[in-house]
């Protein structure tokens, strides 16, 4: 192959590496409006009166809304396909609060200064309510957070939701037999129970969105997201407004993490610029970003196994219990992928069962991260079974390679035909650069301290199966060059590069002869948007199928230009031929813009899958751990992929380290902290403690390339599953290290030292 | 009224007395320069003010008045250099972190003599990046400092 599997910049290297202007806050016009919104001070409260006239009466002060000004229609902002399974459970400004940093009210004015100065003026009297903080008790609080009526899109059957107890969402499946009588016949059991934290998604650019009024007074809304489409559609619902009025266009996006698949900021100019027709612009502090959008589902996950004594893992049971916080985005599914994507790791199980609980509390909304659900998942189930191994004496990399999912199995669990897996050698070959079976798991080193390995494995899947789908478009100009229309809404990751790649491939043709438009509702065909670990493998496939479409209309416009017969016609090198003839796309281009017979050539193409291949990865720590402060550093980190074909190795490699470092974030020191009134206290850079570059030391990738014969020549995700390992692997590296098993993240050195509360 | 060079250009404008130099320089239309915190933490905003590296965010705009500011739109040679090592590696991910990592990797060149790995992580550990994972950074810059 002559792009993919190539090494190949991203499209637009040049553009970031010289510092252009093409970010949303770049483009937003001078005059803007300044928006800022008014947060609530209380977790829990009713508004009984609030007064914006000393506002409204501050210069430069353009309007001033709250409850009572806005539509009255309930909606979800969590960017999901329609019908969405998270409830319509918010209103752009409600009555009622319900966390701290909630929204209050709006005011736009001509300067940030002024309309700081107009947040202060407004003056609001609240009825405190008790709120719900833990969510482990939150369940029949006497606090009930959602008491107006909720719709849900899913039927209580299948959600379970009951919002007059708490629950949003509460449902479970099992496989097999049945699991108590399993359990009950296992030589050995183990039940833990794990706490992941909340965790701050923390991309670098803050949420922003800019919006003004087109010559046909449509909205246009040049905004920081994940999900242009899902903004279209859901800002038309809740501003009761046509979506034939509305364009979203996504500029470059400096990261999401999931973050930005949730619409948190784009209401608010849009709402200033349609009642004042100006246009307008929010930008998110740090700390609004932390306290005002969402974070990472904190979770308790109960994980049951029964093996036997040889090693052979018979039964899981994994009950999660999920913390949404204030409103339901995401809640129903992210929960699911803690049982969907790790049990079917494991596939010598008689018996598996799932349940989940999802609970509303008064604190910032949940919604997705990187992982989805997975990650928690993945730190529950990898934790027991290497404790279940230490248990058994059986090494944790053996205890994998009896038990994995096999190529070619359908898994007990979930119910997955797996029709590309090469997770037995990202085992093997990730064992063998770590030196697993060279040296012991613990190593006491001269100055003291201990060196020590542990290890996990994940899996996650490659879009979501029968529900996204993705077009994409290739036009052939008149000057013989093309244009790839995709919305696939790269947001850092480099998928607009890789969909270029597999154009090129598909069409034989200079990458540079490509010309990608991307992710604006006008122009742009219709993706769910930049998650599920979608991008290369569904919108991949969909530009692979629209490139072979095209391909096909060339040839015959070539061989009927000929008079030839389409079978002798072949397409290379940015040309058609035959035989010896050759006749280059501009060419073909002239010739199509001339005369009745012309016109201009279209390829589309779409994509959407029944199944969700997922991607595989075996992550091995080797740490250093100080046993006079409790430090744990992880000096080297081993993570060997099965992503399928590698498109971009270089794009993947980096895609790799980087879920790598986040997931030490998460395993040692990231930790989204509320106080007793629930007030956020990690609301900056300082509290909330991401990876920096002293931190970080080693981090060695591999590929084992499986062949996916779904997806774009042979290619599935890698976007996601290289987040999950990091926590286990870590986890296991401390307990050979210290002889303790911790359940709770982040693994905190008073933890590790003294012992968990 | 201050006096402002930017990237050998003399600008002549009014501040606000809290007024900081991010704002300024955005204002004057410097769009690379970025903000990423309140609190100077992340380094997005870095800048080189009379060639030392400066968070632009914790300046007031009144103190500059007189100096010379490089921003990345002014170094296009060790920005093309530099940047290709990054765009090799795949270190410029969302790239929202690389006007200000660029910024003071360039100043770390011209300060430090064969850094070890260490060095180089201290010197720039204030540039924050959430989605490289650093390590392809490194790469990158190991090879900028080697040429
Ligand atoms: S903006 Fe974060 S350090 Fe300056
Ligand atoms: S590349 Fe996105 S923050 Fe560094």
């Amino acid at each position: 192959m002559k792009f993919v599997g190539r090494q190949f910049k991203k499209i637009d290297s040049s553009a970031i590496t010289s510092g252009k202007p093409i970010y949303t806050d770049d483009l937003a016009a001078a005059d803007a409006l300044i928006v800022k919104v008014l947060r609530s001070p209380h977790a829990h409260a009713i508004i009984e009166e609030i007064d914006v006239s000393r506002a409204e009466a501050q210069p430069g002060v353009e309007i001033v809304l709250t409850h009572k000004d806005v539509p009255k229609t309930r909606f979800t902002l969590a960017g999901q396909s329609y019908p969405e399974p998270s409830p319509y459970d918010q209103l752009i400004l409600d009555s009622k609060v319900r966390y701290v940093g909630d929204a209050v009210a709006i005011v736009a004015a001509q300067t940030e200064t002024q309309a700081e100065n107009a947040l202060k003026r407004i003056k609001v009297t609240y009825k405190k309510l008790e709120p719900v903080l833990d969510f482990e008790t939150a369940i029949d609080h006497p606090s009930i957070i959602h008491d107006e009526e909720v719709h849900f899109n899913l039927p209580q059957h299948v959600g379970g939701q009951d919002t007059k107890r708490n629950i949003m969402a509460s449902y479970g499946f099992s496989f097999g037999e049945d699991i108590e009588t399993t359990l009950a016949d296992c030589d050995v059991t183990l039940e833990r129970a794990y706490y992941m934290q909340a965790a701050a998604q923390s991309m670098m650019e803050t949420f922003r969105s800019y919006t003004y009024l087109d010559a046909r007074d449509r909205l246009c809304v040049i905004t920081s997201t994940q999900v242009p489409f899902h903004i279209k559609r859901q800002l038309a619902r809740a501003l009761e407004m046509s979506p034939s009025k509305i364009r979203v266009i996504k500029p470059r996006i400096g990261g999401g993490f999931g973050a930005k698949q949730t619409s948190e900021s784009e209401i608010y100019p849009a709402i200033v610029t349609l009642k004042t027709g100006k246009p307008a612009k929010i930008v998110y502090t740090r700390k609004e970003t932390f306290s005002s959008s969402n974070s990472r589902h904190a979770m308790r996950i109960t994980v049951r196994i029964g093996a036997d004594r040889s090693g052979r893992i018979r039964a899981i049971d994994l009950h999660s219990l999920s913390d949404q916080g204030a409103y339901g985005h995401h809640g129903f599914t992210t929960v699911k992928l803690t049982g969907e994507k790790s049990i079917p790791l494991y596939n010598k199980l008689e018996a598996a069962k799932f349940s989940a609980d999802v609970v509303y509390t008064n604190k910032l909304k949940a919604g997705a991260f990187r992982g989805y659900g997975a990650t928690q998942g993945t730190f529950a189930l990898e934790s027991a079974i290497n404790e279940l191994a230490d248990r058994l004496e059986i090494d944790p990399v053996d205890i994998r390679q009896m038990n994995i999912v096999q190529e070619g199995e359908t898994t007990l669990a979930f119910d997955k035909l797996i029709e590309s897996s090469k997770l037995d050698r990202c085992i093997e070959t990730g064992a063998k650069m770590i030196g697993w079976h060279d040296k012991p798991r613990r190593r006491v080193m001269e100055d003291g301290t201990i060196r020590a390995t542990g290890m996990a494995i994940t899996m996650q899947g490659s879009g979501i199966a029968n529900i996204d789908n993705a077009t994409a478009i290739i036009k052939l100009n008149e000057t013989g060059d093309l244009s790839l229309f995709i919305s696939a809404s790269d947001n850092g990751m480099g998928t607009d590069t890789v969909l270029v790649q597999l154009a090129a491939e598909t069409l034989k043709v200079d990458p540079d002869e490509i010309t990608l438009i991307a992710a604006d509702t006008d122009l742009t065909p219709y993706d769910p948007g930049s998650y599920a670990s979608s991008g290369a493998y569904v919108t991949g496939m969909a530009v692979v199928n629209a490139c072979n479409d095209l391909k096909n209309k060339m040839t015959e416009m070539a061989a009927a230009y000929w008079n030839v017969p389409p079978a002798e016609v072949e397409q290379k090198d940015g040309a058609i031929y035959h035989k010896d003839t050759r006749l280059p796309f501009i060419d073909l281009g002239r010739i199509l813009s001339v005369g009745p017979s012309g016109g201009t050539l279209v390829g589309t193409g779409s994509f959407g899958h029944p199944a969700s291949p997922p991607p595989y990865m075996a992550g091995f720590a080797d740490i250093n751990y100080d046993p006079k402060t409790g430090l744990v550093k992880v000096v080297d980190y081993v993570g060997v992929v099965d992503c399928g074909t590698v498109i971009n190795p270089a794009l993947a490699t980096v895609q790799a380290e980087s879920g790598v470092v986040q997931g030490i974030g998460y395993a040692l020191y990231e930790d989204v902290q509320y106080g007793p009134t629930g007030q956020l206290f990690t609301n900056n850079f300082l509290q909330y403690k991401i990876p920096t570059r002293p931190d970080i030391a080693q981090v060695r990738i591999a590929f084992e390339e499986s062949y996916e014969p779904s997806g774009p020549y042979g290619a599935k995700s890698i976007g996601e599953v290289v987040i999950n390992t990091s926590a286990p692997a870590i986890q296991s590296a401390i307990h050979a290290a210290t002889g303790r098993y911790l359940y709770h993240l982040p693994m905190k050195p008073e933890a590790i030292l003294f012992g968990e509360k | 009224m201050i006096t402002l060079t930017v990237n050998g250009k003399v600008h002549q404008t009014e501040v606000d007395t809290n007024e900081v130099l991010i704002d300024t320089l955005r204002r004057l239309g410097y769009k690379s320069v970025k903000r990423g915190c309140e609190t100077a933490n992340c380094g997005l905003c870095t800048v080189l003010l009379d060639d030392k590296a400066i968070l632009s965010c914790s300046l007031l705009s009144l103190r500059a008045d007189g100096k010379h500011i490089l921003t990345l739109e002014g170094v296009r040679e060790e920005a093309k250099l530099l940047g290709g090592f990054l765009a090799e590696q795949g270190g410029e991910q969302c790239g929202y972190c690389t006007p200000g990592l660029m910024m003071n990797t360039i100043a770390m060149k011209r300060e430090l003599v064969d850094p070890t790995d260490e060095e180089i992580a201290h010197y720039l550990m204030g540039n924050l990046c959430r989605c490289s994972g650093y390590v392809s950074q490194l790469r990158a810059i190991r090879q900028y400092l080697e040429v």
